[in-house]
């Protein structure tokens, strides 16, 4: 048995100072990733701050209506169930729900879902090397079990996935992260939320030091109120994305007037598919239309004979999606 | 002891539904498992070991300090090759832990850390700094491995079997089936993972080893762990009241019940406890080999069987050899003039294999039976004809009769459900919405199995009760209420008037729960010892007499061959756009003699199709052949199916009794749900889809235009 200290957070703002110039302390909201990672000793804490009682956990309007303000503990079974959710942003409901299984989703928080680390089988076996456990030690799944690496924007250090599913959707919503540190409070873009691995994989996020994220906040928009998330999985539940997409759109006609579209599964932070958007917008979408614009965003994918698969599996599943929404748009 | 001739049993409770003795028990809790046992047990102020396990997959530790885990609060003590107790050389390697330096395969046991609580004794284990001498290794199954022929195959079967020229009758053949076939590693995965509570008592000045462990036979555990220790079987005493399924990894001690009571020789009587986690089981309690069958099948234009050939490449440890049996089924399956059948293994630096459920018969008949769906297309024939084309008068194995062979009935019931008259002929022909939707069926089949060593005791208690006893174990099915059943049967009373002792080693000796055997085999000995006691007491025994007998050979059973046999009808759907396969509905129907237990064996085979679906869409467990481990070591990353997979399921039996093989009518019903399972999802597939997947798992990157 190790010694650990464990501090219920009093305040966010005490969290903060606790947490920060402390490198042996973390946050712990609902320990479905960090309870897994203490047992596995990928991650050996001395202190842990319980911040999952702070009174951060509501669903809030902000600006008559403009967005939704979410609090970073709601757990994501409520965050799924929240009528404003599901029906002025349906991706993110849907997306939460294709994930992990009830009993987790009950237990799991807002912001440690997207904080969550990658779930790659050599990350969480410390016998192996990884460069994102313990830098400079190696990436075992470059030339290992791959069937869920990257194909898009890895590096040598670590071609790793993302794995959480309401990433992918609020990188789609253009979500702005909330986030209190020692300076007081600031807004992140949800696209500069997470990195890509580069060759210092070990930091997954541009949080600073003891930086406490306090809310997400989504905007509504006539695009959000139809936007969807569709995972792509080998079981029918309870498993990671193989692929997955988060899309939007709004349509002029039958003509592109906004879409979103972000991928899960494919790299090491939600791929916000901006060149095969900037493709579609003003055009009009047909499947085709959808599939040529995928292969102008995968131009750069690099894949392995365990990851080809992920290319025909986006090309279609983005085409599905879309085309799905563009129809229900038009009915 | 006595030997009784035994009689079919008029059966009175075996057939019905009796509810489980022990459910209650089970749902609040009460039901101690392995490590859960206390004071009022024996139990008393146990220590906690964790096992030390090597980071490379060949070589020698170089060095081993046990100091930072020594001084680790709680950690009593650290035991390895230079001061472990000394065991006997068996001859099973797998078993021979901590008595030399060498590493066969990583995550082999080169540690074990004792300490007053299982988190002091993790961290302890975590503690220990070891290193090696690296040597280096071969840990890949591949066609091009180097291999041997092994002198049998699992359990004692001919490794390789010739009748006729296959060559030449290929050669002849106007249809011609050559495919290569795979299945991958797959890992038992029961619920709950193996553990072990051993202690050593003196017993009046001879030493007795006490264990609670999680296994499928008890005298098993004996016979393995007695000679290892040098002690005599009645100085080892097993119990195992509760089991939470095993599905084979359970049917041999492992080294860790060895690392147990290794541990527990050091603590001067205090009693140890040994819990492997779920990573650990993926290194140290067996597993399926992956497969590779070479299928060829020459066949008459009409799709009349001349010849089939079932070569098979697979995979054994150099610790220790186990040789699958999967070209077993193909022996006896389908006629056909001229057969031939071989095994051949790659001696690997890898964790021992060993029984998964269905040992042979199921990565087998997943080739043989693809094989057989792609003859039916070759053909232009149904599936369904294909096989009634090729159904054998006697066993085309041995000559003998079929005792009894109700194959084409499986089907022809399963067909009639399915509605198979209505099913579009050729592949890709049917479409609803973004799923291409396909029917498929294949063949199952298993040997009936009766395990000899088995005995009985009955013995009247004062109140017109009866306590029966067998050292059989109940690892989850039911055989604690099916035992109930067929021994109140055959003494003529109530389920409710039995007593009945189980999974004990001072109990009469009982044969493995493996090989669907089991009620087979303990069945037939309560049979045998119920009519003996009868015989010698009467109707109205005096309280306290008892007589402990097992069944007497019967010599007429030899003239026959006893085999189970099914069918299963999947139909698949797979997605146009993601390749995404789903089943919603899976059917088997079984000729398995009579069923003791309509819910519990319900139960068993539902489960088996379960466990099938599960290996046609999901199992596999990679082995990163750099390091040598399994590198998807958790059921976060080894997929089995989980409730959402699984739709429309059912199961149903022709009703009939085998009384020529056991007094009970019932042949064993363990195993034949996973056979031929995955096999027909894998035709439905095809059906579906026009893609003939010959690998499992038929995951949805496999379909993907
Ligand atoms: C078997 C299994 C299957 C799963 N399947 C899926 C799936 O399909 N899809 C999916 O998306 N997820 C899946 N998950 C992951 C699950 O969603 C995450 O574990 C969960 O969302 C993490 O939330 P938590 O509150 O428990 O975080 P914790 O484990 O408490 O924390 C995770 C991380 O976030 C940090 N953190 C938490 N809150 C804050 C905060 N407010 N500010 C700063 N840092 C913070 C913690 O320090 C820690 O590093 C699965 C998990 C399991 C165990």
């Amino acid at each position: 048995m190790r010694a650990m200290r464990y501090l219920p957070a009093e305040s966010p703002v005490w969290a903060v100072e606790t947490v920060a110039g402390s490198p042996g302390a973390q946050f712990l909201a609902g320990g479905t990733n960090l309870v897994d990672h203490l047992k596995l000793g990928v991650t050996a804490p001395e202190l842990l701050v319980d911040i999952s009682r702070l009174p951060l956990d509501q669903v809030e309007q902000y600006d008559d209506g403009a967005g939704l303000r979410i609090g970073a503990n709601v757990r994501n079974s409520d965050l799924a169930a929240h009528p404003l959710v599901r029906s002025r942003m349906p991706a993110v409901a849907r997306a939460l729900l294709s994930g992990a299984s009830g009993q987790i989703r009950n237990q799991a928080t807002t912001a440690g879902n997207l904080l969550q680390r990658t779930r790659c089988v050599y990350f969480q076996d410390v016998t192996t090397p990884c460069n994102k456990r313990e830098p400079g030690s190696g990436c075992s799944a470059l030339e290992g079990y791959g069937r869920y690496n990257a194909v898009l924007g890895a590096s040598a250090a670590c071609v790793t996935t993302h794995p959480s599913d309401l990433a992918v959707a609020l990188a789609a919503l253009d979500a702005t992260v909330v986030v209190l540190g020692t300076e007081g409070e600031r807004r992140v873009p949800f696209a500069d939320l997470h990195r890509l691995p580069g060759d210092d994989p070990s930091v997954d996020t541009t949080l600073g030091d003891g930086e406490l994220i306090t809310s997400v906040e989504v905007p509504v928009s006539r695009a959000s109120e139809r936007s969807t998330y569709r995972k792509v999985r080998d079981r029918a539940s309870f498993a990671f994305a193989l692929v997955s997409v988060a899309a939007a759109v709004e349509l002029d006609g039958p003509v592109v007037r906004d879409v979103r579209i972000a991928w899960g599964g494919v790299a090491h932070r939600p791929w916000r598919a901006r060149l095969a958007e900037a493709a579609l917008v003003g055009r009009e979408l047909t499947e085709d239309a959808v599939r040529s614009a995928v292969d102008e965003e995968l131009a750069d994918a690099e894949t392995t004979a365990q990851t080809a698969y992920k290319v025909p599996m986006l090309r279609n599943t983005t085409a599905l999606t879309l085309t799905r929404l563009a129809e229900e748009e038009t009915r | 002891m006595t030997e009784q001739v035994v009689r079919p049993l008029a059966v009175r409770s075996v057939g019905r539904s009796l509810e489980r003795v022990d459910g209650h028990e089970k749902v609040t809790g009460a039901a101690a498992y392995a490590v859960e046992h206390g004071e009022a047990d024996g139990v008393i102020d146990p220590l906690h070991v964790w096992l030390v396990q090597s980071t490379v997959a060949r070589g020698r530790v170089a060095r081993l300090r046990p100091e930072a885990a020594l001084s680790h609060p709680g950690v009593v003590a650290v035991i390895d090759h230079s001061n472990a107790p000394r065991l006997r050389d068996t001859g099973n390697r797998e078993l021979l832990i901590l008595q030399d330096d060498a590493v066969g395969f990583r995550g082999q046991v080169v540690a074990l850390v004792l300490a007053e609580s299982a988190e002091s004794a993790r961290e302890g284990a975590a503690l220990v700094d070891v290193s090696y001498e690296v040597e280096p290794h071969e840990a890949e199954l591949r066609e091009d491995n180097a291999t041997y022929k092994p002198d049998s195959v699992n359990p004692d079967m001919d490794t390789d079997t010739e009748d006729g020229d296959v060559d030449a009758a290929l050669a002849a053949a106007e249809v011609v089936v050559d495919h290569v076939y795979r299945t991958p590693y797959e890992h038992n995965n029961p619920l709950e993972p193996h553990a072990t509570t051993a202690w050593w008592e003196d017993d009046a000045g001879r030493e007795v080893l006490s264990m609670f462990d999680s296994t499928q036979g008890v005298h098993g555990v004996v016979e393995s762990l007695a000679p290892l220790f040098g002690l005599e079987a009645e100085q080892v005493r097993v119990r195992a009241p509760y089991v939470g399924g095993g599905f084979g990894s359970k049917g041999e001690a492992h080294a860790h019940v060895v690392a147990a009571a290794l541990a527990a020789r050091t603590t001067k009587g205090r009693p140890v406890k040994l819990a492997v986690t779920r990573q650990q089981m993926f290194a140290l309690t067996g597993y399926r080999t992956a497969t590779i069958s070479h299928l060829r099948l020459g066949a008459t234009a009409d799709g009349t069987l001349t010849a089939i050939e079932h070569a098979v490449q697979e995979q054994t440890s150099a610790i220790r050899e186990y040789a699958e049996q999967t070209a077993s089924p193909t022996r006896m399956m389908y006629a056909a003039p001229n057969r031939r059948t071989s095994h051949r293994l790659a001696r690997l630096d890898v964790a021992v294999p060993s029984w998964m459920r269905a040992p042979g018969e199921m990565p087998g008949m997943f080739a043989h039976e693809v094989a057989m769906d792609e003859l039916a297309v070759a053909c232009g024939i149904d599936p369904l004809e294909v096989r009634e084309r090729n159904e054998p008068d006697v066993d085309p194995e041995t000559g003998r009769p079929f005792n009894n062979r109700r194959l084409l009935e499986c089907l022809h019931r399963g067909a009639e459900r399915f509605d198979w008259a209505s099913r579009p002929p050729g592949p890709r022909a049917t479409v609803d919405g973004d799923w291409w939707v396909g029917t498929g069926v294949a063949s199952a089949t298993y040997p009936a199995m009766k395990m000899p060593g088995n005995s009985a005791r009955v013995r009247s208690l004062d109140d017109g009760r009866y306590a029966v006893a067998i050292g059989s174990v109940d690892i989850g099915t039911g055989a604690r209420t099916v035992l109930t059943q067929i021994a109140a049967d055959a003494l003529d009373v109530e389920p409710g008037d039995i007593d009945l002792a189980i999974a004990d080693t001072r109990l009469p000796p009982a044969s493995v729960a493996g090989g669907s055997s089991g009620t087979s085999s303990w069945g037939t000995a309560i049979v045998a010892a119920a009519q003996r006691f009868r015989a010698d007491h009467g109707p109205s025994p005096d309280p306290g007499v008892e007589t402990t007998a097992s069944a007497a050979d019967d010599p007429a059973a030899e003239q026959y061959a006893f085999h189970s046999f099914g069918a299963v009808f999947a139909e698949a759907r797979v997605n146009r756009w993601t390749g995404e396969v789903r089943v919603p509905r899976l059917l088997g129907v079984y000729s398995v003699g009579r069923v003791v237990n309509p819910m519990t064996a319900r139960s068993q085979l539902l489960g088996g199709l379960v466990m099938g679906l599960s290996a046609g869409l999901f199992e596999e467990s990679h082995r990163d052949p750099r390091f040598g481990h399994v590198v998807t070591q958790d059921l976060a990353t080894y997929h089995v199916a989980a409730h959402a997979d699984v739709l429309d399921l059912d199961a149903e039996w022709l009703e009939e009794a085998d009384e020529v093989f056991t007094p009970m009518g019932s042949r064993g019903i363990g195993e034949i749900g996973i056979v031929g399972t995955a096999a027909a999802v894998a035709n439905a597939t095809f059906h579906a889809t026009g893609v003939r997947v010959r690998s499992l798992p038929l995951t949805a990157d496999r379909f993907l235009a």
